[in-house]
């Protein structure tokens, strides 16, 4: 006689924190309260301190603004792709447009940096909208299709009809004054950009863009302009881009056909899958993993991609949720095993 | 019952509606007046979503005019339409899957015409609206002290979802409310309990168009039924001349000459 076989299995609670009578959140201790801000305070606190971390070496500086960069780029992507459902292919054509404009606002009209990249910022999503305008009714992949092509038809009608300088580009923008104007300029930049948008999601208008994802029909139904809905959403979308390709061209002083490059619309994919899509916050983890990762692999010359590849893989088929709603699972929960009886 | 006026509201002129050479609507006239609650009725594939979809602007019939209160409509965008008091229910029923149901209501309470109509504004950051979802969700029937109207819509059963479907209509203050079989997938309780409501929206004003195969039900309410069949129209009078009517019942049931 063998002993019963014991089974196990692991029970899932969800953390009673939040007390929801009508509208209001009720929070009973301070306890309760720093267990909702300590991961926020936490991204925060690492992204203000990131300058100061990294002062002593310029070049992991440069990093630490890639980061920021390519984290602005996925935010765009993952509100789009997940919370709208446009799976844009188009961040560099965002990207590239914030960059050219704000270049000609520096050096034709002589505008400081910080006015340009606003400006370049406002109107840069304005043209973008305007451009996406007739690909908004299409879906899914047809959408990402018809967004890939628009920077790789700016890359050809610049280089065929040699405007905006042509293959050159422009060069000697003006800079930052300093290293630290530079720094925070962009780490405030991204944090604005993430707690609006996910404050935005959360609004009645917001919700009404996620419906445009949901069922489309019913939003119709409902006499709601369904094309006008994705362009605000698309708007809110390319200002981040926008202002990731103003601020990123006036660090180097100069803006190029580069600036409508593949990378820049398929490395926040991988930033956004890695991170976790639907999360906005997810991105931007995703973006601190890979752009350290693919310079610290810089060393492995042609072996790089292959790491890279693996990395990604490896994400994919172990965390297909991503490492955001990975954690936010563990931090909301009790789990424990218990027997089966 | 309510007031009934020979006030039209709702005026069809010879509509056909022809996909390639399919004839789904053929010369189908109709005229609503305010108060009515009128029933279409027909046999699978007779047209009676097509017609919906014809006045509510998702189809562009192919010839013949719509007007509402006296403006033409033929043809118009969805929302537009929508937005002029004519709200429909989908037979298929369309919630928002990953909200909750009071949050499905928060979005035609978003739109233009509730603010214009209903001022319905949201008050702080979401107040408001949520109260308002809520409180539509409870005259049809979610129990609000229950976590039912909490729960996410994909998770409700057939009959809260066809309640929903109303109560995203209700949330646009319909001036026309055009019900897409709200009866078919139903038990016979939850049948009974919505007949009354239908009756209640009526007596506040609410001119309707229900298309139903649930007769016995749809007959309570309806005071004028049309009835198609592939495509055409019938007959058109109240319940119980439609019913008796020798081609009604060719249509529903077959000629005598089949058996």
């Amino acid at each position: 006689m063998s002993e019963p076989f014991k089974q196990r299995r692991r029970e899932r609670i969800d953390r009673g924190v939040k007390v929801r009578s009508a509208s209001i959140y009720a929070l009973n201790s301070l306890e309760e309260i720093g267990y909702l801000l300590a991961p926020r305070m936490l991204l925060t606190c690492c992204f203000l301190f990131m300058p100061l971390a990294l002062s002593p070496w310029p070049y992991w500086g440069r990093v630490g603004l890639s980061v920021c960069i390519l984290a602005l780029l996925s935010i765009s992507f993952d509100f789009l792709a997940n919370y709208v459902g446009l799976v844009s292919l188009g961040g560099a054509f965002f990207y590239g447009i914030g960059g050219y404009i704000s270049a000609i606002c520096n050096t034709e009209f002589g505008l400081p940096p910080f006015l340009a990249i606003l400006v370049a910022t406002i109107l840069g999503a304005m043209i973008c909208t305007i451009a996406l305008l007739p690909c908004l009714p299409l879906r899914g992949i047809y959408f990402a299709i018809v967004t890939l092509m628009y920077p790789l038809l700016m890359i050809r009608l610049i280089e065929a009809f040699d405007i905006l300088g042509g293959t050159e580009g422009f060069r000697g923008i003006d800079g930052f004054n300093s290293f630290w104007t530079e720094q925070y300029g962009l780490v405030l930049g991204l944090l604005v950009a993430l707690f609006a948008l996910r404050r935005f999601v959360n609004t009645d208008a917001g919700l009404v863009v996620r419906a445009v994802k949901d069922n489309d029909q019913s939003v119709r139904a409902s006499g709601i302009s369904v094309t006008r809905t994705k362009a605000k959403a698309v708007f809110l979308a390319s200002l981040t881009g926008c202002f990731a390709g103003a601020y990123y061209i006036h660090m180097y002083s100069n803006v190029g056909i580069s600036s409508f490059a593949l990378d820049l619309s398929i490395m926040p994919i991988a930033a956004t899958i890695i991170g976790g899509s639907g999360t906005l916050v997810g991105p931007v983890i995703g973006a601190a993993i890979l752009v350290p990762l693919s310079e610290l692999l810089r060393d492995f010359g042609s072996l790089r991609i292959v790491v890279y590849a693996l990395v990604l893989t490896g994400f994919v088929v172990f965390r297909s949720e991503g490492l955001m709603n990975f954690l936010t699972r563990k931090y909301q929960q009790i789990e424990r095993w218990v027997d089966i009886r | 019952m309510t007031q009934r006026s020979t006030e039209p509201i709702l005026e069809i002129n010879s509509v056909s509606m022809h996909f390639g050479g399919v004839k789904a609507l053929d010369n189908v006239s109709l005229t609503v007046n305010r108060g009515d609650v009128v029933g279409i009725i027909g046999p699978n594939g007779s047209g009676k979503t097509t017609l919906i979809n014809c006045i509510t602007g998702f189809l562009k019939p192919t010839l013949g005019t719509i007007a509402f209160h006296g403006r033409d409509i033929t043809g118009k965008k969805p929302h537009k339409v929508a937005d002029m008091g004519i709200n429909r229910t989908f037979q298929v029923m369309r919630p928002y899957f990953t909200m909750p149901a009071y949050k499905n209501l928060v979005i035609p309470l978003s739109s233009p015409r509730a603010k214009r109509v209903g001022g319905w504004r949201g008050g702080g950051r979401h107040g408001d609206r949520n109260t308002v979802a809520v409180d539509i969700l409870e005259e049809l029937g979610f129990e609000r002290d229950s976590r039912v109207p909490y729960k996410l819509a994909g998770t409700l059963p057939t009959g809260y979802l066809k309640r929903l479907e109303l109560g995203r209509c209700l949330a646009m203050r319909p001036e026309l409310l055009i019900c897409d079989e709200v009866f078919s997938g139903l038990s016979a309780s939850e049948i009974s309990s919505l007949v009354p409501l239908i009756e209640k929206l009526n007596a506040q004003g609410i001119t309707m168009i229900m298309v139903e195969h649930r007769l016995v039900e749809l007959f309570r309410v309806a005071n004028r039924v049309m009835a198609l069949s592939y495509g055409e129209k019938i007959t058109e009078g109240p319940p119980q001349d439609v019913i008796s009517h020798p081609k009604v019942r060719e249509a529903y049931l077959g000629s005598e000459e089949d058996f």
